[in-house]
């Protein structure tokens, strides 16, 4: 696990809407929501549903698996903790129960990275609090 | 009765500094309109209506007390680089419904001497969804460079394809004097160019530049006593995207829904526009933006924007100053779409001049393609 410390990129806030997200990432478990009166699926966590306004919500264990839908490979970015890991592949991972995510690629070169290739999650503990959901080619 | 042609453009001016240091960008606004009002035969004192974005929550307030105006009427709309287009929208409704007779709307900015990297800057985490984007380093371009990377993927559109636009918009760069560059690029200086976010180069991005511009608005009845040629707002429409639950198709765009709506309330068709001014933030946003509009059809716009059709002489010339790509981009764009049709539609576009232009189309990006952004597409005719 990475110190603190030594952590320089945008941490993501914790906030009473995203709480159990952010909670499950640590347990090392991926989840979406789905409306409990109406069943739409939606990421990113939010405490009603967009589409009936409901607040009736169950979260959803992913599978983790997915494949990717968009992505780019970034040669260049100011902030802090990724100007030093140039360059890195930001994708849109699409999850198999359906909705997508932003996240990164690890664990390949970026000129490997295909739209469609099929990945899953890996967990990435960034501090003590927060972990990532991040993907790798199956 | 309908609001659409009733509000006139009567006044237009493009601050021609690329690099400010010298100056705040404060004084880009008040210089700008001084410009637009001379241009439009009007005083200050004449504006009863303000309308600015880029200044701050509520930097309209300090904007007004810069200018020492006591307007009537205000609006500091703010969703990005569109927003000057959406002000135009917002005083031809404020002024046909008498809630002011005469706007003003102002843009100023030193982003380039301030070396502001508003690309490649980096998000923080502010409201609520960034918490889910930033900690993964997601950029400007890099959000334009996934939906350039999708619309390859979906329709085998090439990075040679985009590069035609960069090189189309250099060349009509080289007409304006006041643009940033101006010596002509090749599709292969552009696929040489350093790789941004793939499948984004340097040169399919906009320069950065300081920059400001200003318009005076009017009812039509008004404008047509005025020093200058009166450009009618005709029809216009706003729309919003966003990634919504998760399951948003990147290439469907918010001109896919203001395109259409502006023109029909206009009342004209793709064939009677003689020029089309779209936000040119990077090369991807022209080709998607002119496949939203609907002047070719969704994955055609490779083949669209090759063959000088969108330049000067083509059938679809487009950002005839050049545009952000090689003219300026001081952060939001949208205000110089609007002088330059403006110029078009006056005859005033010297060797850049589209041969009787009388309609043109406007349309401003805000925000982020791939991400949430706004649109707005606004029609403009001569009187």
């Amino acid at each position: 696990m990475a110190e603190p410390r030594s952590y320089k990129k945008p941490l993501p806030r914790v906030d009473e809407e995203s709480r159990g997200y952010w909670e499950a990432l640590a347990r090392h478990e991926l989840y979406f929501q789905r409306c409990r009166d109406c069943g739409a699926a939606r990421f990113y966590p939010r405490a009603l549903c967009p589409a009936c306004l409901s607040s009736a919500t169950e979260w959803v264990r992913a599978s983790g698996r997915g494949t990717v839908y968009t992505f780019t490979v970034t040669h260049q970015n100011q902030t802090p903790g990724f100007r030093e890991e140039l360059p890195y592949v930001l994708a849109m991972v699409e999850l198999a129960e359906g909705p997508r995510l932003l996240t990164n690629l690890v664990g390949c070169a970026p000129d490997d990275v295909r739209i469609g290739m099929p990945v899953e999650v890996v967990f990435e503990d960034v501090t003590a609090e927060i972990t990532l959901a991040k993907f790798r080619p199956v | 009765m309908s609001i659409w042609g009733r509000t006139a453009i009567a006044g237009a001016w493009e601050h021609p500094t690329r690099f400010a240091p010298h100056m705040t960008a404060f004084q880009i606004h008040a210089e700008s309109a001084r410009g637009a009002l001379a241009d439009a035969g009007l005083t200050i004192h004449d504006v009863d209506g303000f309308f600015t974005s880029g200044v701050g929550p509520i930097g309209l307030l300090s904007l007004c007390h810069h200018l020492d105006l006591r307007p009537d009427h205000v609006d500091s709309t703010s969703i990005g680089g569109s927003s000057f287009v959406s002000h135009c929208l917002h005083a031809a409704a404020a002024i046909a419904a008498g809630l002011c007779k005469v706007a003003l709307v102002t843009y100023g900015s030193t982003a380039a001497s301030e070396r502001f990297a508003i690309g490649t800057a980096g998000t923080l985490v502010g409201e609520p969804p960034d918490q889910f984007e930033a900690p993964f380093g997601p950029t400007v371009v890099g959000s334009y460079a996934m939906v350039a990377q999708r619309h390859m993927h979906e329709y085998g559109t090439s990075s040679a394809q985009l590069a035609e636009i960069a090189v189309t918009m250099r060349r009509q760069a080289g007409l304006n004097p006041n643009a940033k560059y101006r010596e002509p690029i090749t599709v292969e200086d552009v696929l040489a160019s350093r790789m941004i976010s793939s499948p984004l180069h340097l040169l399919d991005c906009c320069v950065i530049s300081d920059g400001g511009g200003a318009l005076v608005l009017t009812s039509t009845e008004r404008a047509r006593d005025l020093a200058k040629p009166p450009v009618l707002i005709l029809g216009g429409a706003e729309a919003v995207r966003h990634l919504g639950v998760g399951r948003h198709d990147l290439l469907d765009i918010a001109a896919r829904q203001s395109g259409p709506l502006a023109l029909a309330r206009a009342g004209v068709r793709h064939d009677d526009i003689d020029c089309c001014m779209v936000y040119d933030s990077y090369t991807i946003t022209v080709l998607v933006t002119l496949e939203a509009l609907g002047f070719c059809k969704p994955g055609e716009g490779g083949a669209f924007c090759a063959d000088g059709r969108i330049g000067l002489g083509g059938a679809l010339p487009v950002n005839t100053d050049g545009g952000g790509l090689s003219s300026n981009h001081p952060g939001m764009r949208g205000i110089f779409l609007v002088i330059e049709a403006v110029r078009q539609l006056r005859g005033g576009a010297g060797p850049a001049q589209v041969p009787d232009a009388k309609l043109a189309l406007v349309h401003g990006t805000g925000g982020m393609l791939g991400q949430r952004h706004s649109g707005v597409t606004m029609i403009l005719g001569q009187a």
